[in-house]
């Protein structure tokens, strides 16, 4: 039974930044451009965060809006949904693009596409809200659009993303088409699953075929790039179109595979000399350890994974911005000198800081719980996986403090213009911190939801009803070794 | 009315961080006057709630004193929503192939018992001395505010690990310290040597840090509960005996002893604790001469049920420690300056702490503890104005005393080559970087070199990280974006 929300929200949220994007376009003076993108963005993080909030009164596990639209149309109401899982983070994407915006210098207007942005918002808050498959596909092969328009705009070669968005794009349509001819309720057959956890690994950059970020880091603007990763757009189609119906082999190799590229891309993250291919292969080392954590089988594990979802993106999004922010000021940033950055951008240095830790699980900060609790549920019942998650955590808090370093410190850097942050900036800065820390200290409220919706998730997966067969729920995605019982007192 | 006391004996110190914390992201320029007062004010707030608690104790004669903030986080219990398993608990009453009960409760409890009251007090008494000594110090240094942040994190850290009744809570106490350590030893941030010194203190900690979260979360596994009091059954500390199988205590205690090698520079770690000294000497010598270097021992001895449960573990944490003492004893008197020399005569003194614990002894280790941190504390703090004193005696008396040296007399092949080993402190960092760390970089580098030429390939052209590395800053920050 699908519930209620009282007003539109969602709808609003997608239907807002596109206008926004139109009116952008239009707009020929880039600073009334710029306040425009700020106000259709603040708007649509408004109609989030009333979603969020309104879903927390409707009590059901999903919902879809008010006078919905596509209902109208399509006598449909299970198109735009939000459910228990994704709920909040459209409330997240929305803010991590206002403040993406927000941070952003007025000298920089003329390189960041404030159109494209807000279309990417609207692309982005369509696709978490999205429950429909063949809609889902579209919007995430329309997702592809905007940084792939902002590289043709650089004159950069777009060869590397294209070849792999465009794959992941056809084995996508061919997985679900195949899937589609089964009736898409059963579980896929050999070549449909195969084709769709390529698909998955293609999107979720991992590794071997991860090499399309590290190049979008570096072409793209770090904003684009930014924005294209951090809302995880691609977990969430792995939950919503691969899981439910690849069989347990495929949902290993997903999660095996994710195991692998955290280590690795916290071992790369720590050797690299480029603070965007740093931030680059940070970022998926956190978001791979989200997409094997999606794995867990039991409610601790998968709690832990949905609350590190969320702090990860918020953290890192965070992170990012401070990278933004000094390349703004001393352009592209390499790890292998010192720059001593801190006595000129005091706020930026704590900001950094605090970010970094958050993402590695710092006690403190909102990163903590949900990592404790990742660990927890992996140590349970596959050590080997607990103790890879706790060396990638151990290798990207190495990684981060070195880049906090290289930046902040080591040298006295000498300027004659100001480098203080901008008060559009502090504001970011105070919000994200108040977040990370409020999160941190009382992260009560957040865990609860998210376990929530992990016990629901769990317990739809063991009916059956979140379309999964019965054969392949009696499957762990891991194999559970066997615990002595004599141990337990 | 413990309850209250013993809250405020955590509450201090948290408060003064998120003022300290606060004022600096609101870019609050606090005097140097207030941030002392503050400081002070949390200091003897906290002292003397707990110098209460240790009358109270006394008085009633009660040995164990818990104080529970609550949960601090609680996921409701639920009928597990399984796959094909028993549900992940925290504090399980599961056995595996059951739909048991799922919950997790992250409790604040801290523990104030023979343990933790001498250490919560000498935590306060020796950072409230340093925090005197540091406010004229550092008198008109720059990072003033900064120092005080950090040291307040510090005593943050020092009283939730000391006052823990949870491994969990110990465990939050012990990052702060370490992230407080690591930016401390890195404070004179204008120069790179106190910087990488303070990337390497904290890459070692991390690595610690990763063999504690593992011990603690295995520990919940095997006991059922990351209580203290569940760990060690009926009996305060140090009575009590450890409820899990030996060689599960054996699994868990030599993750445990990693960690507390780590933290107390125990070898092979032990390359750090010298380079600690780069910070200033208030935080010299309240880290590396008394508190955060004891912090492992603490740990060994708040898990002395555990270690008992082993006669192999106790014989590892004894032989670790004899082979540190020897080191440490070897390396300090050769050392060249007077704050490694202090560095090496404490780690001797915290290996033979460690080898107490590992002989079974409980109340000894935790005399020698505060003694040594006293004591150390003077000396470190009596550092820098000790050559000023001895140069003003020499002017005084006017010529060098006791200076008659052995130069030019040449030293047999064996002592040469012992005092190159002690000089050189063992070759132990070096090792570490050639053995561990070189091995793992050189991998990610060849695959870093591989991942450019693969993209580069595909797109025919050079990757832009490439090319940017030799840009000046400023001039292609324009080009940034």
């Amino acid at each position: 039974m699908i519930g209620e929300l009282h007003l539109p929200w969602l709808e609003i949220a997608i239907l807002l930044p596109l206008l926004g994007a139109a009116v952008c376009a239009c707009t020929r003076k880039l600073t009334r451009a710029y306040v425009t993108a700020l106000v259709f963005a603040g708007l649509t993080s408004l109609c989030t965060i009333g979603e969020w909030i309104d879903f927390g009164t409707v009590h059901a596990f999903e919902a879809h809006d008010h006078w919905d639209l596509l209902q109208w149309l399509t006598g449909r109401s299970d198109i735009i949904v939000i459910d228990e899982l994704s709920a909040p983070l459209p409330a997240l994407a929305s803010l991590l693009f206002l403040l993406v915006l927000l941070a952003t210098l007025r000298t920089k207007l003329d390189r960041f596409p404030l159109s494209l942005t807000l279309l990417s918002l609207s692309l982005t808050n369509a696709t978490l809200s999205c429950h429909d498959p063949w809609l889902l596909i579209i919007l995430l092969s329309l997702s592809i659009l905007p940084p792939f328009l902002e590289l043709r705009q650089r004159r950069q070669c777009t060869r590397v993303f294209l070849v792999h968005m465009g794959l992941f794009t056809g084995l996508l349509l061919a997985g679900w088409a195949l899937v589609d001819r089964t009736d898409g309720t059963a579980s896929a057959s050999g070549l449909s699953a195969a084709l769709l956890t390529a698909a998955a690994i293609l999107r979720a950059g991992v590794v071997p075929v991860h090499c399309w970020m590290t190049d979008l880091f570096e072409k793209a603007s770090f904003g684009t790039s930014l924005l294209f990763l951090t809302p995880m757009t691609g977990a969430y189609a792995v939950m919503h179109l691969v899981f439910p119906v690849v069989p347990g082999w495929a949902m290993q190799s997903i999660a095996v595979l994710s195991l692998i590229t955290s280590l690795y891309a916290a071992g790369m993250a720590a050797v690299q000399t480029d603070a965007r291919r740093f931030f680059c292969f940070l970022f998926l080392s956190h978001s791979s350890l989200v997409l094997s954590g999606l794995e867990l089988v039991n409610v601790i594990g998968l709690t832990g994974a949905l609350c590190v979802w969320l702090s990860v993106g918020l953290s890192l999004t965070g992170y990012g911005l401070t990278i933004r922010a000094v390349e703004a000021r001393i352009g592209r940033i390499q790890l292998n000198r010192y720059y001593g950055l801190a006595e000129h951008t005091p706020t930026l240095a704590g900001l950094s800081l605090i970010t970094g830790l958050s993402s590695i699980g710092f006690p403190g900060t909102i990163g903590f719980v949900g990592m404790e609790l990742l660990v927890e549920g992996c140590v349970e019942f596959y050590p080997l996986v607990g103790l890879i998650l706790v060396i990638s955590s151990a290798l990207n808090g190495i990684s981060i403090l070195r880049a906090w370093f290289r930046i902040f410190t080591g040298h006295r850097f000498q300027t004659t213009v100001s480098l203080r942050s901008q008060p559009a900036e502090r504001f970011s800065v105070v919000v994200l911190t108040l977040l990370i820390i409020g999160g941190g200290l009382w992260p009560q409220p957040g865990v609860a939801s998210r376990h929530h919706a992990a016990v629901e998730l769990l317990r739809l997966k063991g009916r059956g009803l979140f379309e999964i067969d019965a054969e392949d729920a009696e499957t762990p995605a891991l194999p559970i070794p066997k615990t002595d019982a004599t141990l337990n007192p | 009315m413990l309850k209250l006391l013993g809250l405020l004996v955590v509450a201090a110190p948290l408060l003064l961080t998120a003022i300290l914390g606060l004022c600096m992201l609101l870019r609050i320029q606090l005097s140097e006057r207030s941030i002392s007062r503050l400081t002070a004010i949390a200091v003897v707030t906290g002292l003397v709630a707990s110098l209460a608690i240790l009358v109270t104790m006394l008085i009633s004669d009660s040995r164990y004193v818990p104080v529970s903030a609550g949960d601090w986080v609680r996921l409701p219990d639920t009928a597990a929503p399984h796959v094909n398993e028993s549900s992940a608990t925290h504090e399980h009453h599961s056995t595996p192939g059951s739909p048991a009960e799922a919950h997790f409760h992250f409790t604040l409890k801290f523990v104030f018992d023979r343990l933790s009251v001498p250490f919560v007090v000498m935590t306060f008494v020796l950072c409230g001395v340093i925090s005197a000594f540091a406010s004229r110090y550092l008198h008109r240094e720059q990072g003033f505010p900064r120092f005080f942040l950090f040291f307040s994190v510090f005593l943050t850290g020092m009283i939730l690990s000391s006052a823990a009744g949870t491994i969990e809570t110990l465990f939050f106490g012990w990052e702060l310290v370490g992230l407080s350590s690591a930016l401390l030893v890195a404070f004179f941030q204008d120069r790179r040597g106190p910087v990488q010194n303070g990337l390497r203190v904290w890459s070692i900690y991390r690595i610690a840090d990763a063999a504690f979260l593992l011990a603690a979360l295995t520990l919940h596994h095997l006991s059922g509960s990351g209580d203290f009091a569940g760990l060690a059954g009926q009996g305060a500390w140090p009575a009590g005996h450890a409820v899990i199988s030996p060689d599960s205590a054996l699994l868990v205690g030599l993750l445990l002893l990693f960690a507390a090698a780590g933290k107390s520079a125990l070898i092979p770690f032990s390359g750090w604790l010298p380079r600690a000294m780069e910070g200033p000497t208030p935080s010299s010598a309240v880290f590396y001469g008394a508190l955060s270097v004891h912090l492992g021992a603490f740990l060994l001895l708040r898990m002395g049920p555990l270690l008992e449960e082993s006669l192999l573990l106790q014989a590892l944490v004894v032989l670790l420690g004899l082979a540190t003492c020897a080191f440490a004893a070897m390396a300090s008197s050769v050392q060249a300056d007077i704050k490694s020399s202090l560095a090496f005569a404490s780690l001797i003194q915290v290996s033979l702490i460690v080898t107490e614990i590992g002989f079974g002894l409980r109340y000894i280790p935790l005399i020698h503890i505060i003694g040594h941190a006293c004591f150390r504390t003077l000396q470190l703090v009596r550092a820098p104005s000790l050559l000023k004193d001895y140069n003003a005696m020499i002017n005084a008396l006017g010529d060098r005393q006791g200076t008659a040296a052995k130069i030019g007399v040449a030293a047999p092949a064996r002592e040469a080559r012992l005092y190159r080993f002690a000089f050189d402190r063992g070759n132990l960092d070096p090792i570490l970087d050639e053995f561990l760390v070189r091995p793992i970089t050189s991998a990610f580098l060849w695959s870093d070199r591989m991942e450019r030429r693969w993209t580069n390939w595909l797109s025919g052209r050079h990757s832009t990280a490439q090319s940017g590395a030799g840009q000046r800053p400023l001039e292609d920050a324009a080009m940034s974006e």
